[in-house]
């Protein structure tokens, strides 16, 4: 981690913050409003890649712990954190991590479609596998229920995994971060 | 618009020293979950509820904090007394009213800054194993000083996209967002080295 990493975590997690703290987007076409928070989890993963992306998520939460209120809403404060959709925020990291490691590994080859399937994988499935456990445990609600009720959002979830997708392609273009020659710059 | 859930005020719940308010915390939230019965948990949070009244904390903060999460805890509810039982039920969601209300009263009283000094005393033993506590304080402090600014971006972005009716186009928004912020982070960087910031100072020097 040189001083450059250090700026790129600090400011993606104040990224993800600004993302939360604006009212939620609409989608063009579809008219459907979502937050752009898992958005900016899938985007720290695939144009910081594993190491960077994951820290930035975890710096995010430490900062949500701290009382700062940066989730979507306005929301802040350790209460959240430890709340029934707790597994889905404290799964960010490991969702980062997991985006950014596979985008490492197609980086040369990067295109929509991988990286669409890469954002699915880490972005949607892996936090689903965090979050519902999470849900039913500590809300105590039957593991079919919390799955079933959790599917609801998982429509805004692919298209979010289809922006992130085609905007960290179109960051890649202009701002190529992951390649070792930009890595190890200095 | 804040960045921070800190309610400015002079009670002693601000006055306790924020390591102290953590624990609690944590102490608190693991004794919610032993407690069995949800009669028990009533008169628990009629007491955070006068904690709140003594930290004089504006009902509007807490309402705003509370309503997202109510609709979620109603669900569990509902969802409770269709499918185990509305006892079971009204212990889950008191559990997570009076975890919620405990750390809100927490965050309320707390100075993020104080906060984050906890943090960074907390994470200092975890520099035997390499975790770096300068470069953990340089990342939390221009985390925080960039949020806003990073906000206002995102404002002036949308706000140039709204001339080409393309404000409420996400793609339009975050593109330039990102490209602007790893740009900014190129400045920032060459700042930092510039100015002689040495997250590794040399061990032989002492003073």
């Amino acid at each position: 981690m040189d001083t450059r990493d250090i700026v790129y975590v600090a400011l993606f997690a104040a990224v993800v913050g600004a993302l939360g703290v604006f009212p939620p987007l609409t989608l063009p076409l579809l008219g459907v409003p979502i937050t752009a928070q898992t958005l900016g989890v899938m985007l720290a993963g695939s144009i910081l890649g594993a190491r960077r992306g994951a820290l930035a998520l975890l710096l995010f939460l430490v900062l949500v712990a701290a009382g700062v209120p940066i989730l979507a809403g306005g929301r802040g404060g350790f209460g959240v954190l430890l709340g029934p959709s707790g597994g889905f925020l404290l799964s960010w990291p490991m969702a980062a991590f997991a985006i950014g490691w596979m985008v490492e590994r197609v980086w040369g080859r990067l295109n929509f479609v991988k990286a669409v399937t890469i954002n699915v994988i880490g972005g949607i499935l892996l936090i689903y596998v965090c979050g519902i456990p999470w849900l039913a445990l500590v809300a105590q609600v039957p593991w079919d229920k919390a799955f079933f009720g959790s599917l609801n959002f998982i429509p805004g979830d692919l298209i979010k995994a289809g922006i992130a997708a085609y905007v960290a392609v179109t960051v890649k273009r202009a701002y190529p971060l992951i390649q070792p020659a930009a890595v190890n710059q200095e | 618009m804040t960045f921070a859930l800190y309610i400015a005020r002079d009670t002693p719940l601000h006055r306790i020293p924020p390591a102290a308010k953590l624990l609690a915390l944590v102490v608190a939230g693991i004794g919610v979950f032993l407690i069995p019965d949800p009669l028990w948990l009533l008169p628990l949070l009629a007491a955070i509820a006068v904690l709140f009244v003594v930290a004089q904390v504006p009902l509007g903060a807490t309402a705003r904090q509370l309503k997202p999460v109510a609709f979620l805890l109603v669900i569990i509810f509902l969802a409770h007394g269709a499918f185990t039982s509305w006892t079971l039920g009204v212990l889950v969601v008191l559990r997570f009213l009076l975890l919620l209300m405990m750390a809100l009263l927490v965050s309320f009283t707390t100075r993020v800054s104080d906060m984050i000094e906890t943090i960074e005393t907390v994470l200092r033993p975890l520099a035997n194993i390499g975790l770096n506590p300068a470069k953990v304080s340089l990342a939390l402090s221009l985390a925080l000083r960039f949020i806003p600014i990073l906000a206002e971006m995102t404002h002036e972005i949308r706000e140039a996209q709204r001339a080409r009716g393309l404000d409420r186009n996400i793609i339009a928004i975050a593109v330039p967002l990102l490209v602007r912020t790893l740009r900014l982070a190129n400045t920032l960087t060459e700042a930092i080295e510039a100015r002689g910031w040495d997250p590794d100072p040399p061990a032989r020097i002492r003073r």
